[in-house]
């Protein structure tokens, strides 16, 4: 393979129309349509006496509205989307509560009008009398179990599930040192600046159903319509258009709306919209990252983890549709690039009556760095070392790959490293952190990962090249935002000698390409970038065996990219035998797919100089360097893009956004006002450098990027402001206020001490 | 009022947005709407050259004034508008939602302050939200802008200030530039 595009900072294919404000949002797509509202619940939990719709039905402009009796489906329980062996007491909401909600935003009554406001309007006469149940809104008042989620799931516990490597117990009596921690990370939004949304349409004429859904995963979509309204998936279109960012929530499928649209296309017979404004989506979308740790780690003197014992319990919310593997991930990341001889992790994902969880950026990951991460800086304190230097006696090396960390993983294996060289990026980023600014109350952050990236099972690609000579090529999974035109279009350009910009990328749209799972998990790159290169590869086999038929020639001589020779269906063949030989298929194109033997694990170092200021607790981040790695770096532009994203998506995850839940279960900062995103004024300049260790696993080398931005931002925060102000940093997010109150208790407690 | 310099009468409904008044009225949906509470800046358009929020006006409320949006801004698929070109360059965008709201606000802090420091870098664009890219391509992209507007606009140093140099126009920019490997 020639590679020229490979690895270039090719400029983005997708850039233009959306420069000009010609993208195709859902939103966007209107053609007539009727559109809807959800009545959500204002209670987190609550039995349901009655609903009345009476008035909103016979309010003029009003076209339907749905409860669950007006439902075929109405008394189905959503599906468990991935199920597991420890979700012993596994619950998914109904599209449509009618007896008991469980959070605060859960969907009641769907309205159907000629226009928004109307349909608004009419949510409003819709009299639903709820009593009011005890409510339980964290993790701890759940293990507590005084109330109950689910009157059938005792002590509140979806799944348990312990996981031992080595002999803990034994390794903890022995070890020199011992020291326990308790850790707590909160809930967090992903908040993609689009909402989510749904459009549909019904032919009769056709018997067709067209769906656009701002959804991370149309393929999956289909097959659910397909099956619930008993349409044979051709009958069935799903189309992921523009979708204004994502970072998880939009892959949890289905939310009541996904099928309440289309539904109600097909009932009334006119294309119906609904799009979510921004309070709602505060709470009827996925949210993550709840999760409370008990660790007990013993170590030698050195500083050298012995064994690590942790027990924690994930804010799993009010039902389980995405199962437990938030938890599972957690549990598998959480040695991260260290050796952990004797490791141990038991955890328990609890009901609460909160929005349900799914992952979102990081997807248990940030949460177990932030264990570890904390751990190692609190055990180098102890044996008198740096941070630094106590990462170094942990860290696995270059030549322990494949590593064997000894606990299971996401797609059920266990978790294996396949490559990476963890010292090399302590030592880069040592050293592009430079030495410590000057000032006073400034702290030096460090935080190290591991990432497992492109799970399977697979993805597939479509590769033409149409008779003009420019080339098309479509996969199933969509893009939101991660520049998958451009970076598909790298690979296969590459393999078929073209120009870049004669190849035209499709994604996530089923017509183009029905079979794939989704955009999630870093496994774009992964899955669709090597099936990309698998199908380019086989249409170039396949042109070159044409053209050698066609001119008495060896296939070997024909090498892509800037020939002129041309053969058609016509020109006669060297071979003897029908012109399309057995096993033959006419036209360039080629359909191929990838399916990875296990995840490809990248890694990275995030250093940082933060000051604080001690009146006002205002946090100045004075340098921020990553060092990172995901094999081979298909557009370095695109990868840093991701980069510098995640990272700020951490920062405002650790210091500034806090889901502001009270104890009846309402969230009080639903809006842009009170949910702190950061601005460019918050966010500090990112320096970024790669480190290629490539994947044996795939074809291409590489490994995922899409979520190693955010991972260890938290415990980079945590660990610089607790060098910064000298008070232990045990929880996330961090704000000025909760600072001034751990300095202020901090001190009375030394002075009383 | 007049939309990308052609007149339009006003809707209708008195309480209608602006910005649902440009997309659902006027079929430009460019002007995107992030939160409907003023926050994001996804509906910034140019109110007579100056970033207003479109959804937290009445369409009404624009009668006699010149709105420019997006799609104003490079009419009918003609070149780029150099903030748009300098954002392509740059990689100032991903999933390109919040991108028009950025562009338009981009466009009016450079009719301010042809040739801004970085302060007035970050002030500028801090009424808009991105979850995607961190900001530091569109900081780029801002700087970036200036130069390629810079033979556009009168130049108040004597000396030229940081794009005088009409061959940086041309040229690409920097890191993000070039489609060639």
């Amino acid at each position: 393979m020639t590679t020229r595009w490979f690895g270039a900072r090719v400029q983005r294919a997708e850039d233009d129309r959306l420069l000009r404000g010609r993208g195709r949002f859902t939103d966007d797509i209107d053609e007539g349509a009727l559109e809807s509202v959800l009545v959500r619940s204002p209670y987190a939990h609550a039995r349901i006496n009655s609903i009345d719709v009476s008035a909103a039905r016979a309010m003029s402009g009003v076209v339907a509205v749905y409860t669950a009796q007006d439902l075929p489906f109405g008394g189905t329980d959503l599906p468990i989307l991935i199920p597991h062996p420890n979700l012993t007491h596994g619950r998914t909401q109904r599209c449509l509560a009618s007896e008991v909600v469980r959070y605060a935003g859960e969907a009641v009554v769907f309205v159907v009008a000629e226009s928004r406001a109307i349909a608004e309007d009419a949510a409003e006469l819709v009299e639903v009398d709820y009593e009011p149940l005890p409510v339980v809104i964290t993790p701890e008042t759940a293990a507590r179990a005084e109330h109950l989620v689910h009157d059938d799931v005792p002590g509140n516990v979806a799944a348990e599930m312990v996981q031992e490597k080595g002999n803990v117990a034994a390794a903890l009596e022995s070890a020199p040192r011992r020291k326990h921690f308790h850790f707590r990370y909160e809930r967090g939004a992903a908040s993609p600046m689009e909402a989510r949304a749904v459009w549909a349409r019904w032919s009769d004429g056709e018997r067709k159903l067209t769906v656009y859904d701002s959804t991370q995963s149309p393929t999956s979509i289909r097959g659910g319509l397909a099956v619930l309204f008993g349409l044979p998936e051709s009958q069935v279109d799903v189309i992921a258009p523009d979708v204004g960012g994502g970072f998880g929530p939009k892959i949890m499928l289905f939310y009541p709306d996904e099928l309440l649209v289309p539904y109600a296309a097909m009932q009334l017979g006119r294309p119906v919209k609904w799009t979510e404004d921004r309070q709602e989506h505060f709470t009827a979308v996925n949210q993550e990252r709840g999760q409370v740790h008990e660790v007990d780690v013993g170590y030698d003197d050195g500083g050298r983890v012995l064994a690590f014992d942790d027990d924690f319990i994930h804010d799993g919310g009010a039902y389980t549709p995405y199962g437990i593997i938030l938890p599972i991930i957690t549990a598998g990341q959480l040695p991260g690039p260290y050796r952990v001889p004797n490791y141990r992790v038991r955890f328990r994902d609890m009901y609460t009556n909160a929005t349900p969880t799914s992952p979102y950026r990081g997807a248990g990951r940030p949460h177990a760095c932030f264990v570890m991460e904390r751990t190692l800086d609190a055990i180098a304190a102890d044996v008198g070392i740096d941070r630094a230097e106590v990462r170094r006696r942990n860290l696995i090396q270059p030549d322990e790959f494949p590593y064997d960390v000894g606990v299971g993983w996401q797609d059920g294996n266990t978790v294996v490293y396949d490559s990476g060289n963890y010292p090399k990026l302590l030592e880069t980023a040592l050293e592009k952190l430079g030495p410590k600014p000057a000032g006073e109350n400034v702290g030096m952050g460090l935080g190290m990962y591991v990432e497992g990236t492109g799970v399977g099972p697979y993805e597939g690609a479509h590769v033409q090249v149409l008779v003009s000579g420019k080339v098309v090529a479509a996969t199933g999974i969509p893009s939101q935002g991660q520049a998958h035109a451009t970076v598909w279009a790298q690979v296969v350009a590459d393999e078929l000698g073209v120009d870049v910009r004669d190849v035209e990328i499709t994604s996530g749209d089923t017509r183009r390409f029905p079979w794939g799972v989704g955009t999630f998990a870093s496994r774009g790159a992964v899955t669709a970038g090597n099936a990309m290169h698998v199908a380019a590869r086989m249409v170039a086999e396949k042109a070159k065996k044409i053209a050698a038929d066609a001119v008495l020639s060896n296939p070997v001589r024909y090498a892509f990219g800037g020939g002129t020779e041309a053969a058609t269906q016509f020109t006669p063949k060297a071979r003897p035998g029908p012109p399309l030989a057995d096993g033959e298929e006419p036209g360039l194109e080629a359909t191929g797919y990838f399916s990875p033997a296990g995840s490809a694990w990248a890694s990275g170092c995030h250093a940082a100089w933060l000051r604080v200021d001690p009146k006002t607790y205002r946090l100045e981040i004075l340098k921020y360097v990553v060092v990172h790695d995901c094999g081979k770096v298909i557009n370095p532009m695109v990868v840093e893009g991701q980069i510098e994203g995640g990272v700020a998506q951490g920062i405002g995850g650790a210091f500034y956004e806090r889901l502001a839940y009270d104890s009846d279960g309402q969230l009080r900062n639903a809006s842009f006002m009170e949910f702190l995103m950061p601005y460019a004024t918050e966010i500090p300049k990112i320096d970024i450098e790669h480190i290629e260790t490539p994947s044996p696993l795939n074809p291409l080398g590489v490994k995922g990027v899409g979520e190693a931005g955010v991972i260890p931002v938290g415990a980079v925060i945590g660990s610089g402001i607790e060098d910064a102000l000298g008070i232990p940093i045990t929880e996330m997010p961090l704000s000025p206020l909760r600072l001034y109150e751990l300095s202020t208790s901090a001190s009375t407690s030394t002075s009383t001490r | 009022m007049k939309v990308n310099g052609f007149a339009h009468p006003a809707p209708s409904d008195p309480r209608r947005l602006l910005s649902d008044h440009l997309r659902h009225d006027l079929g430009l949906t460019g002007t995107h709407v992030g939160c409907e509470h003023g926050v994001c800046g996804c509906c910034t358009v140019l109110l007579d050259g100056a970033p207003v929020r479109s959804c937290l006006m009445l369409a009404v409320q624009a009668e006699g004034h010149d709105v420019t949006t997006i799609e104003g801004l490079a009419p009918g698929g003609s070149q780029l508008h150099p903030v748009q070109q300098a954002f392509h360059e740059c990689h100032g965008l991903q999933c390109g939602f919040c991108t028009p709201g950025f562009v338009m606000s981009v466009v009016g802090l450079l009719a301010q302050h042809p040739h801004p420091t970085e302060e007035q870098v970050d002030e500028g664009i801090a009424g808009n939200l991105c979850r995607c890219t961190g900001y530091a391509s569109i900081r780029r992209a801002v700087t970036r802008a200036a130069v390629l507007l810079a033979p556009l606009t009168p130049d108040p140093s004597p000396l030229g200030g940081e794009g005088a140099n009409p061959a940086d126009r041309s040229s690409s920019g920097g890191e993000g530039a070039g489609t060639s490997p």
